[in-house]
């Protein structure tokens, strides 16, 4: 009787407490800052001081499906403990469905084979790319195409109970045997080049303002409904399940749980989601190629994360922007420097950053709290 | 001697190899009565001419023969025939005098039909040459251009020669001119000689004996010929399955031993301290801009020892990879031991230090390190595969390496306490080893052992700041496969997969052979966590 109520009143609490007033309140500030800057793009001109560039759309754009794939990350291993090194491998299979079927669109046919199958002789697409010019099919594969993939693989590691840096090993091994696949010009994924000469989108055009802030807001809503899904799992008994797995599994085991179905779940569910956020960069980005999947790609992932703060859900946005910002500003102006960089915030944030930023954020808190 | 001269460099290749006997003994002399054939007017007369130089064994003969594919033999109207060696003058081979050349002299002219027989002639010359290349090259052209005249020439220059190799190649050539034999006997055993030869040139020949003519009769009357052909068909077939095999093999143990070396570090920095030391491929890629480094020093201040340079940048490299992965432990690792996954990221970082470092000081672009003159070259085996010696060198060295790394696990202090510490390193700590150092130190050893992989990556691909790349993923197959803190089971894994891939390579090609690997890799993981020699007892977990 006493556990059925502790029952009920964990359900509860799991239930109104999906983010604390304060919370949504900040959250919904932040995304409506987001969510006015295309319309800046769109309403003043180029020279006015209110005007976003075209430019910073884009980059903030491809920014979101980032952060996306590092929410997907952090799941994974800020709550299950499962560190993957092959998100970058999920991200670029949602980005080649979603890719491919931009490039069907975009010929005068879709039943036209792009260029790299004229070279092979192919007179027409292989049945793993047939129906792939319907929008919803393709948006279909996207899902499931990265969703079945985690299903299989993560069955066969968690049921031999592989994990930790194994794990960890594996999974890239995996991601590096894929991008080796399909850099290969005969297994019909573009070989080296991708695909690219990406012109429409559901008969819009694609590079028009319009539809790139189109794209921008879909990639911020699916990032909001990441994060209230990642959220309501997490904050779900089943979350702590997977809390519990990442501190102690055996234990877990012992009191008479099995790991496996809950590790799948989440696993599946992070890939998913890495999914659906490489099918929204690769319009905004306009190409996908092989090298999406390379295992620096996937460790970068990584330190997104670590940085913004693993277990947080919203540490991992943060640390996906900062990293991102970063970047952006060391390639353009000082590249020799951007490796030292990286390699640096690797260091010091797992020497000196355990939890990240958020972490550091909630320590000076506690402390000023303390203090006064 | 002096008007020879010039005439003589505007010589074919294959005369002026015959030059050293040409120049002191410029007096060969021909006889003119093979000579006066050139100066008839029939095609069959000058060819039994051509023929005749051609067996003369005669150096001089050679020369003529060389001047008439030039179009430099002419002949005078009173039927002379001379050399013509520069404007107007001419050398009468019959005499060795060199006169002017008659105003009414013709070029011999030649049409296909002579110039076949001139090749033919030239080939059977320089069966007789001084030059042992040139006698090889001969023989291995007549090899190819059987025919059953050339058999006496063949016969005579097998009772002249020494050389074992051209020797074979007569006898071969020998067989191919008998297969045109009108007698079947003389071609049944020519084309046993054939099988026995076991070289895959043959197997068109015996192919063709085989063949069946456009009517659907054999083009080879004689039973008994086609049997025999179809047996050293299958001698040849059988033995070149033999020599890929091998070969296979052999390239396997190579790059398993690549592999070996790559892993070995790891297998100690992982294997034994549960290190993920994902700069490990960095330390490969110091290891062989270390070797660079000593090539250069050698070529500055000790160009005579170049050939020992190798040798020198094993010490040198081993020691600046230990110290920097000393380094490396104590500032960074040694406040990650327990959470492997943060020293994942971690070391990750330092690799793009390291790699960015190396670019700032060597450029991006790859530096040349060349083998020394010792490892040029290779042995052949089973007829003709060629075992390289850089390969051969670096199989020998993965093998010294891995003796020297066991006996230093098994046989020494430091060795000792690091199994130790694998077992249980509060408990180490407690019956006082000094674990801080002994980490140090062991992660210094794997380090150094990465260092001396990268001096033999440096001997066979090419060195530049993503060379370690390539080798990360693989090594951490062969450890994971192998098992982690197995010595034996990191030299089974890296050989394995090393066969394996070069085993699947002819049929999938090279790509298609990694993915499978890594599949594979992938799927027995799956079976056996614990990888092909698990720890037994109570350190399994």
């Amino acid at each position: 009787m006493n556990t059925q109520n502790t029952r009920v009143s964990l359900l509860d609490a799991t239930q109104t407490n999906l983010f604390s007033a304060k919370a949504w309140s900040g959250i919904g500030i932040v995304v409506l800052f987001f969510a006015l800057l295309p319309v800046l793009n769109l309403a003043f001109p180029a020279g006015h001081a209110l005007h976003v560039s075209a430019f910073a759309i884009a980059l903030i754009g491809k920014f979101i499906c980032y952060a996306m794939a590092a929410l997907a990350l952090d799941l994974v291993w800020g709550y299950a403990g499962i560190l993957s090194l092959g998100h970058g491998l999920f991200f670029a299979l949602g980005g080649y469905a979603c890719g491919m079927y931009l490039m069907r669109v975009g010929k005068p046919s879709p039943e036209i084979v792009p260029d790299f199958m004229t070279f092979l002789s192919w007179k027409t697409y292989p049945w793993f790319w047939s129906f792939t010019e319907h929008f919803w099919y393709a948006m279909l594969l996207v899902v499931l195409v990265p969703g079945l993939l985690a299903f299989i693989f993560g069955y066969f590691a968690f049921r031999s109970r592989i994990k930790g840096v194994y794990f960890s090993i594996i999974t890239q091994a995996l991601t590096f045997a894929a991008m080796l696949l399909f850099f290969r010009n005969e297994t019909g994924f573009g070989g080296n080049n991708g695909f690219t000469d990406f012109k429409t989108i559901l008969g819009f055009d694609i590079t028009s303002p319009q539809t790139r802030a189109f794209l921008y807001w879909a990639s911020l809503s699916a990032l909001l409904l990441a994060l209230i899904v990642g959220r309501a799992i997490t904050q779900s008994k089943l979350g702590r399940v997977l809390t519990a797995i990442r501190d102690s599994e055996s234990r877990l085991r012992f009191l008479g749980y099995e790991p496996l179905g809950f590790k799948l779940f989440i696993w599946t569910v992070s890939a998913v989601i890495c999914g659906i956020a490489g099918a929204l960069y690769v319009p905004q980005v306009g190409i996908i190629n092989p090298g999406e999947m390379s295992t620096e790609n996937s460790i970068e992932m990584v330190i997104w994360v670590a940085t913004g703060g693993r277990g947080t859900l919203i540490g991992p946005i943060i640390g996906a922007g900062a990293i991102n910002g970063l970047k952006t500003w060391f390639t353009s102006v000082v590249p020799e420097f951007w490796l030292y960089a990286l390699g640096l915030i690797f260091v010091l944030v797992t020497l000196f950053l355990p939890q990240g930023i958020v972490g550091l954020v909630r320590k000076l808190g506690q402390r000023t709290k303390g203090q006064a | 001697m002096a008007v020879i001269y010039p005439f003589l460099t505007r010589l074919l290749c294959a005369a002026l190899l015959v030059l050293p006997a040409y120049a002191c003994n410029a007096t060969e002399l021909v006889d003119r009565a093979v000579l006066s054939g050139l100066a008839s007017d029939n095609n069959n007369d000058k060819i039994e001419a051509i023929t005749a130089l051609g067996q003369l064994s005669n150096p001089g003969a050679a020369a003529i023969l060389a001047a008439l594919g030039e179009g430099k033999v002419l002949v005078a109207a009173d039927g002379t025939v001379l050399v013509s060696v520069a404007a107007g003058k001419a050398l009468n081979p019959a005499t060795g005098e060199t006169v002017t050349s008659p105003a009414d002299a013709q070029t011999v002219n030649m049409n296909n039909r002579l110039r076949r027989a001139l090749q033919a002639a030239q080939a059977s010359a320089e069966l007789f040459s001084p030059v042992a290349a040139t006698r090889l090259a001969a023989a291995v052209k007549l090899q190819k251009e059987a025919d059953a005249s050339r058999t006496p020439v063949i016969e005579r220059a097998l009772t002249q020669e020494k050389d074992p190799q051209i020797v074979l190649a007569l006898n071969i050539a020998l067989a191919s001119s008998a297969i045109k034999s009108s007698d079947a006997a003389v071609r049944t055993k020519a084309v046993i000689a054939l099988g026995e030869s076991k070289n895959p040139a043959f197997k068109q020949v015996l192919v063709e004996i085989l063949a069946k003519d456009a009517s659907g009769g054999f083009a080879e009357p004689s039973a008994e010929v086609r049997l025999a052909a179809k047996k050293s068909l299958e001698q040849i077939e059988d033995h070149q399955t033999i020599v890929s095999w091998v070969g296979n093999l052999f390239y396997g143990l190579s790059l398993g031993s690549v592999l070996l070396l790559a892993a070995l570090g790891l297998a100690i920095t992982f294997g034994l301290m549960g290190i993920i030391n994902m700069a490990h491929g960095e330390l490969l890629m110091i290891g062989a801009y270390a070797t660079y480094l000593v090539q250069s020093f050698f070529k500055q201040y000790l160009p005579g020892a170049m050939d020992w340079y190798v040798v020198a940048a094993l010490p040198f490299a081993f020691v600046i990879t230990a110290l920097v992965g000393m380094l490396l432990e104590r500032t960074v690792i040694r406040w990650l031991y327990g959470r492997p996954l943060e020293t994942l990221l971690a070391t990750w970082g330092i690799s793009l230090i390291l790699m960015q470092t190396v670019r700032s000081i060597f450029g991006a672009q790859n530096v040349e390190v060349s083998n020394p003159s010792w490892m040029n070259g290779g042995i052949t085996v089973l007829g003709n595969l060629s075992l390289s010696y850089n390969r051969l060198v670096i199989i020998g060295f993965a093998l010294c390496v891995v003796v020297i790394v066991w006996l230093v696990l098994n046989y020494t202090r430091l060795g000792l306490f690091v199994r130790a510490i694998t077992q249980n390193r509060r408990m180490a700590d407690c019956v006082g080893v000094p674990t801080g150092r002994v980490d140090m130190l062991a992660f210094g050893l794997g380090s150094g052992i990465a260092g001396l992989a990268g001096v033999a990556l440096s001997q066979l691909s090419n060195v530049g700041p993503d060379l370690g790349r390539g080798y990360i993923v693989d090594s951490f197959m062969v450890v994971v496969l192998g098992g982690v803190g197995q010595l034996a089971g990191t030299v089974v894994a890296a050989m394995g997969l090393g066969a394996l891939n070069k085993f699947i390579e002819p049929f999938w090609g090279a790509v298609i052979a990694k993915i499978a690997i890594l599949l594979f890799i992938v799927l027995f993981v799956q079976k056996r966590p614990q990888g092909l020699f698990a720890p037994k007892g109570r350190s399994a977990e």
